[in-house]
């Protein structure tokens, strides 16, 4: 069973029943270790059906085992990634893939990120170019710069200054 | 008896809050002093109520009152006293009423220590805290009672969740709950503050306490809450991007905005509409926090709720609340005046620009948690918006705000110097190139991204040490000077050094962790070893033990490191007996920063084990860094200006001029 902090609080409401033992058994394992990093990679992007928002390679549930046997002899028949997921989408549907495909029906969601960046950024440019930048400082008047010199004379500091600036 | 009095309690405090919804907020509208005086004792009438009906239900879970249907579901006899207590929370019902519990102690320390409040602000928020109260006693009241008996009691309750049996349970949802529950100060104080139609720099100087203290408990409950998944769950992973999560990310995010905005209005009167705004936003991600855990609504296959009322109940009270502050927002926003200008290298600009990140990133974490819902009920299609979706979008969102975050306190209001900011931290860019330049040495070019990830580590935590070092002129000015620089430096800048610092060792942490982990799985038998890194583990066999309600096999380890025993570690596989549930307990182990994890799989007749060993490195420093930068937070809140019920106006004002 893996999940977290929130996971942890679905389960304290539900009272669901935790699971123990772990995902990847040692007899699934491909011989070789490049196939067997590329079916990791791959499993970490595929949904445990059944299991609630879990990837097959945390999910210790039968399906998520069937799944990864299944996935493995994919990959040792020699399917690309692309396939494998080709594969498992045709039979369980998008619903598998824990990364979801551009398409006229996610383009929203994988626009979000930098749609809310840019509005964002597009609406702070605007207000602060309404309201504009600080106009430069006039410098001192003769009066001014006497009375400064009055108060300075008046304020030597006691102790450091501790500003930034 | 006592189970029928905090039932009465309970109905009492919500009589209580619905007087503390009205009677303060028409006092204040009409003007009426004596009417709005009446916040402050019904805030404290709910305190002391909502207080008495949840020490009944504790008692019932103390003696363990089998009668009361609540203690028989989550409750057993044999169960250890602190899950006895933990255990009042670890339920539907129990949850929600510390939410309330809680929500009560808000609003009666704003009655208490709001003294320097202007009387009419006052009553406005202890009358939004009221209406808060009222929405969810009556909830509670309605659809998810405590303390319905059931009749015949029976003899024993069906025990906790056993993978709630644990410390977590007494800290994790309190903290979080502090954490939700303390944003609806800032709301309360935005709704008081368009009700009122004014706000300044005053308000913004009220309001930073308590979001900065929201934002603590937030931090640490999250923290914590991470650290017990890592533990408790026997896979080693400590973030996985679940809807349930997310829920409580979001306002975290929010919170983290609002501190820093805060920070804008309070000193230049800037950035007012926006941090309102924030303010309501944080408050309604909470309740949306809230609702996604309490109806259910995000699993199909386990419902947590298995009533659908309470799910409509607590979607209608999130409606009443988000959509009547943001309409109240947008009718009164305009009347807000607009405050200070600034040129977009300011500090205003770098505290603008974190809001735009954080704001980015907290858009991205909800639609990406609510996606699949909005677009199953619109189409009936079903999709999967899982970790992949958020580490592909939500880290590079973070990149160029961590990177700006050393910038920011070098910047002077108004108009900042972005080349001096950045001569100030050439050390901080100097040690974030070494890292990478000796990592590249180390590991080859092979994890070229990783070692960015611990080069901007090492540009946080520098960056933020550069920082103080350049106000208390550091090794420019004799020590005992740099020393009383320090002593005079104000809390709230310590404590934005402490916390940015405090962000640069998550980072670390969480980089070295995920990218240097190493893993072995592997079935042993006793007697066999297994190598990992620079570990050898042997399996030295098996021991049956049991506890109050519990039966286990620990398998036991020796851990040799160089050919020496550095540690024993006994991950097992426990069965809670009233449940006959088992779970698996993860053994961890620290050296240094760093932790070896040792889970256990299954286990064959033949006496062979499966056993799942990863080394971690620095993975440590993900918790810490949370710690360090709650403790920024709490540095920050003892700063004199900020403390909550700090004296009069006149006094702050003086303060703050100083600075």
């Amino acid at each position: 069973m893996r999940a977290l902090s929130g996971r942890l609080l679905a389960l304290l409401f539900a009272g669901l029943v935790a699971l123990p033992a772990f995902a990847v058994e040692p007899d699934e394992k491909l011989a070789d270790p490049a196939a067997e990093a590329r079916a990791r990679t791959l499993s970490e992007e595929l949904r445990c059906l059944v299991c609630q928002n879990q990837s097959i390679d945390e999910s210790d549930a039968a399906l998520a085992r069937d799944l990864r046997i299944l996935l493995r002899e994919r990959i040792a028949a020699g399917d690309s990634d692309e396939a494998v997921r080709d594969f498992l989408v045709d039979r369980y549907g998008e619903f598998i893939l824990l990364k979801p495909r551009l398409s006229a029906h996610t383009v929203l969601l994988w626009a979000t990120p930098i749609g809310a960046l840019l509005l964002g950024a597009a609406i702070a440019f605007g207000v602060m170019r309404r309201r504009g930048a600080p106009a430069a400082t006039a410098p001192l008047s003769e009066a001014e710069r006497a009375a400064l010199a009055r108060l300075e004379a008046a304020d030597a500091p006691a102790e450091p200054p501790t500003r930034a600036r | 008896m006592i189970v029928e009095l905090g039932h009465f309690a309970l109905a009492l405090a919500f009589a209580v809050a619905l007087v503390q919804s009205v009677v303060p907020v028409v006092g204040a509208v009409r003007n009426e002093a004596r009417l709005a005086a009446i916040g402050r004792p019904a805030a404290l009438a709910q305190l002391l109520l909502v207080a008495t009906s949840f020490a009944a239900l504790t008692q019932a879970y103390l003696v363990s009152d089998f009668s009361v249907l609540n203690v028989v579901e989550n409750s057993h006899s044999s169960k250890p006293l602190i899950f006895k207590i933990a255990g009042v929370w670890g339920n539907h019902e129990g949850s929600m009423l510390l939410w309330v519990l809680i929500l009560a102690l808000f609003g009666a320390l704003v009655a208490l220590f709001g003294r320097n409040l202007p009387d009419k602000t006052r009553a406005l928020v202890i009358g939004v805290q009221g209406w808060i109260g009222a929405a969810f006693l009556g909830f509670i009241l309605w659809t998810s009672n405590p303390f319905a008996r059931l009749s015949p009691a029976p003899f024993e309750g069906n025990d906790l969740n056993p993978v709630l049996q644990d410390i977590g349970l007494a800290i994790h949802p309190p903290l979080l709950y502090l954490g939700y529950v303390g944003c609806s100060i800032a709301f309360s104080f935005a709704v008081a503050a368009l009700i009122e139609g004014r706000i300044d720099a005053a308000w913004a100087r009220f309001v930073r306490p308590w979001t900065l203290a929201a934002w603590v408990f937030l931090t640490l409950g999250i923290a914590m809450g991470s650290y017990w998944a890592y533990y408790e769950l026997g896979w080693g992973g400590w973030w996985f991007w679940d809807p349930v999560e997310n829920a409580s990310l979001m306002p975290w995010l929010a919170a983290t905005a609002l501190i820093h905005s805060a920070v804008v209005m309070e000193k230049r009167e800037a950035l007012k509409i926006w941090t309102v705004l924030l303010a309501i936003l944080a408050f309604s991600l909470s309740l949306l926090g809230t609702f996604l855990v309490r109806s259910g609504v995000l699993t199909s296959v386990h419902a947590f709720a298995s009533d659908p009322t309470r799910g409509v109940v607590i979607l209608v009270i999130l409606c009443v609340f988000i959509g009547g502050s943001l309409a109240l927002f947008a009718a009164r926003a305009g009347t807000l005046s607009a405050g200070g200008i600034f040129a977009p290298i300011s500090r205003e600009g770098a505290l603008v620009l974190n809001n735009l990140f954080l704001s980015a990133a907290c858009a991205t974490v909800f639609v990406g948690t609510l996606y699949p819902l909005a677009l199953e009920a619109l189409t009936g299609e079903k999709i999967s918006v899982g970790a992949p979706f958020f580490d592909l979008t939500f880290g590079p969102l973070m990149v160029p705000l961590l990177i700006a975050v050393p910038f920011g306190p070098l910047l002077a209001w108004k108009r900042g110097d972005l080349y001096a900011a950045l001569e100030r931290l050439y050390v901080a860019l100097g040690a974030a190139i070494a890292v990478v330049v000796v990592g590249l040495a180390l590991t080859g070019t092979g994890r070229v991204l990783a070692l960015l990830g611990l080069g901007l580590g090492t540009w946080l935590i520098v960056g933020a040490l550069s920082e103080t070092a350049a106000r208390i002129k550091l090794f420019r000015a004799p020590v005992q000077d740099s020393l009383a620089r320090l002593k005079g430096l104000p809390r709230a800048a310590l404590g934005t050094t402490i916390a940015h610092l405090g962000i640069g060792l998550t980072v670390l942490g969480i980089v070295a962790s995920t990218a240097f982990e190493e893993e072995a799985i592997a079935a042993v038998k006793p007697g066999e070893t297994v190598a990992i890194g620079a570990y050898q583990l042997t399996l030295d066999g098996y021991l049956p033990r049991s506890g109050a309600n519990f039966t286990e096999t620990a398998a036991r380890f020796s851990v040799r490191r160089g050919g020496t025993v550095v540690a024993v570690m006994e991950p097992a596989k426990r069965v809670y007996t009233v449940r006959a549930m088992p779970t698996t307990e993860a053994a961890i182990e620290t050296f240094g920063l760093t932790q070896l994890y040792v889970s256990l799989g299954d286990a064959a007749t033949d006496g062979t084990i499966t056993a799942r060993i990863h080394v971690k490195p620095l993975v440590t420093l993900i918790w810490l860094g949370a710690l360090v930068m709650a403790a920024g937070g709490v540095a920050s809140l003892s700063d004199r200006r900020l403390r909550v019920g700090a004296p009069k106006p006149a006094r702050p004002r003086a303060l703050a001029a100083a600075e």
